[in-house]
């Protein structure tokens, strides 16, 4: 075995198992100099900004790959041009919520104070009032929106995961996508046209804004609950059956707890799609100015609505209100984000106690 | 504790497709007994009718009957829950709850079925069930630790201690040390021979060594081609099988000729 063989048809550089490496500071050099150059095309040439960062893109699309051709071969320079379309879609997906964040706290900060927090809009007409009354009709209103379709959507993922079989569990899974698509307008629409019914027309109440905003949350539970009860393994339920459990015993006490991270994040994730919701509580829980903390007597405001109306009917002068709008939208933003972090923290605790 | 089984003509279904068709045999108590052939011959969807575990699949059914000590598990009025409160298993890959601490993992059975009673007498269990499982020595000092830090082994240990721990009369394993290295299948092994003082053991496994260790009477199942029920060819004590059965296809398989 002292001879090596090398077929006539592959290339010395084929052969060899090594090739050229470009050194790790290639990539930040290229980068930095496309930087740079854009940089000045823009400064000495007075070249418009769009066009100079649209040809900065593709010349980083070119160079790089180019360059990786020519040192490290084909395959690398694949990789190289595939990493830099993901980073540029990546880029793209994060501008406009970086854009969103810097914006939304530039303008929100002015009256994001104690005031806007602790005082409603009783009687102001100009300067100062607040947003208490819509951040705790939003909390009310999500809450207990969280409240029905939580358990609802819960017992339905279990019940087409673990139960589910022939028509039934299709037709269910079916209604669960229509539900989905609902346009949350219609939401609003049904929640006022159910309530209308009972208590004649032009009902305004939390409540409804509740039901409405559970059409849109319970489809979105039941999706990501039935998820995480797929990922349950087999096992773990034939383990339980084999111990004599039974099925209902072995769903709450092994299926749900090994699934627990997963819901927790999963509602989490639902309330954070709801709470920002205008539309169906315009409809069906209408707007006040006071603070209104029974949800099944009279208007209720919202945060989204309150921004919307602080918006459009600024009053005089219009700055007041506006700036108000704006310490809205920030505080609805942080509660967002507040909501995905209790998400996160959620799913460490109730995380195997392995990954503790 | 252990009881006697006796299965009379069996026949096991996935919907229309016969997967089992036709086995009867008796299994000693306080025995252990092996089910050994080719992959896909039944026996592991046997074994798990002993249990009522086959149920699980929807569509399956069986004819014919199980006497567990004068009791037919499919008799009318029978419900698998409570047959399977009687007649234990273990399974292939060690399959210990990950939320369940190595304690609470023991009592699953007495704790998911809500029957936890006293601190005091669920110590006991535990430290009765992890001793019967040999694994007592090795974990008494973290008995908090999660199921899941222990190695493959000490697992399936742990997994026996959960299916003695609610005292059955029966114990299934289905390949429980497939998935397992040599040292820690002798220790499965060496638990297995003490174990059947207590209880009947029923064994499939795909090692043949492993069956002529452990077992004192063997069944050989096969089956005739793919889409063809598995059928219990031969069965008697272990030490005739493996060196004088009766039928050709079992020595084959034996001495390695096919399988």
């Amino acid at each position: 075995m002292t001879t090596t063989t090398t077929p006539t048809d592959l290339t010395a550089a084929e052969a060899s198992l090594s090739q050229g490496r470009l050194p790790r500071w290639s990539t930040p050099a290229t980068v930095a100099a496309v930087v740079v150059l854009g940089a000045l095309a823009i400064l000495v040439l007075d070249a418009p900004v769009p066009l100079v960062v649209g040809l900065g893109v593709l010349a980083l699309l070119v160079a790089l790959p180019a360059l990786a051709w020519v040192v490290e071969g084909r395959r690398r320079a694949n990789d190289r041009m595939w990493t830099v379309l993901v980073t540029i879609a990546f880029a793209l997906a994060l501008l406009p919520l970086l854009s969103l964040m810097i914006t939304v706290t530039q303008n929100g900060l002015a009256r994001f104070d104690w005031e806007f927090l602790t005082t409603d809009m009783r009687g102001v007409l100009g300067e100062g009032g607040g947003a208490l009354h819509a951040i705790v009709g939003t909390l009310i209103i999500t809450g207990l929106a969280t409240v029905i379709s939580v358990p609802v959507g819960i017992m339905t993922a279990v019940y087409l995961v673990e139960y589910g079989r022939g028509r039934l569990a299709r037709a269910i899974t079916l209604l669960v996508d229509v539900m989905t698509g609902i346009p949350s307008i219609v939401a609003g629409l049904f929640a006022f046209a159910l309530f209308s019914i009972f208590f004649g027309p032009s009902v305004r109440f939390g409540i409804g804004g509740a039901v409405a905003l559970s059409v849109l949350m319970i489809p979105v539970v039941v999706r990501s609950v039935e998820e995480m009860l797929k990922l349950v393994p087999n096992e773990l339920r034939e383990a339980s059956y084999a111990l004599g459990v039974s099925q209902w015993r072995t769903i709450v006490r092994v299926v749900l707890p090994t699934a627990a991270a997963g819901i927790a994040t999963g509602v989490t994730l639902a309330i954070a799609r709801v709470i920002g919701e205008t539309a169906p509580l315009l409809i069906i829980t209408g707007s006040t100015n006071i603070l209104n903390t029974d949800p099944v007597d009279g208007r209720m405001s919202s945060l989204p609505i309150f921004t919307y109306y602080s918006y459009t009917i600024p009053g005089v002068p219009p700055e007041f209100g506006v700036e108000r709008a704006w310490a809205a939208a920030l505080t609805l933003f942080l509660i967002v984000m507040l909501l995905n972090l209790v998400a996160r923290v959620l799913s460490r605790i109730f995380g195997s106690p392995t990954s503790r | 504790m252990a009881k006697r089984i006796d299965v009379k003509d069996l026949d096991i279904y996935y919907g229309s497709f016969r997967a089992v068709e036709g086995v009867t045999m008796s299994i000693e108590p306080r025995s252990i007994t092996a089910l050994i052939g080719p992959s896909g011959c039944g026996k592991s969807t046997f074994l798990r009718s002993l249990n009522r575990m086959h149920e699980v699949i929807p569509g399956a059914r069986v004819s014919g009957s199980v006497i567990l000590d004068g009791q037919d598990l499919y008799g009318a009025g029978v419900d698998p829950v409570s047959v399977r409160r009687h007649v234990g298993m273990v399974f292939q890959r060690p399959n210990p709850f990950p939320t369940m601490s190595i304690y609470e993992n023991v009592v699953a059975g007495m704790r998911l079925n809500g029957r936890g009673t006293r601190k005091a007498a669920m110590d006991e269990v535990v430290e009765g069930a992890l001793q019967g499982a040999n694994l007592w020595n090795e974990v008494k000092d973290r008995l908090d630790r999660p199921g899941s830090s222990l190695s493959g082994g000490q697992q399936q240990r742990l997994c026996i201690a959960r299916a003695i721990a609610v005292k059955p009369d029966v114990l299934l394993m289905d390949e429980p040390c497939s998935a397992l290295d040599p040292i820690s299948t002798l220790a499965i092994e060496d638990l297995m021979d003490q174990l059947k003082k207590d209880y009947t053991i029923v064994i499939v496994t795909h090692n043949m060594q492993q069956a002529a260790r452990v077992s004192d009477r063997t069944g050989f199942f096969n089956i005739a081609g793919t889409g063809q029920p598995g059928k219990l060819i031969e069965m008697d004590e272990t030490s005739t099988m493996f060196s004088t059965p009766s039928n050709q296809a079992t020595e084959d398989y034996i001495s390695g000729r096919f399988g």
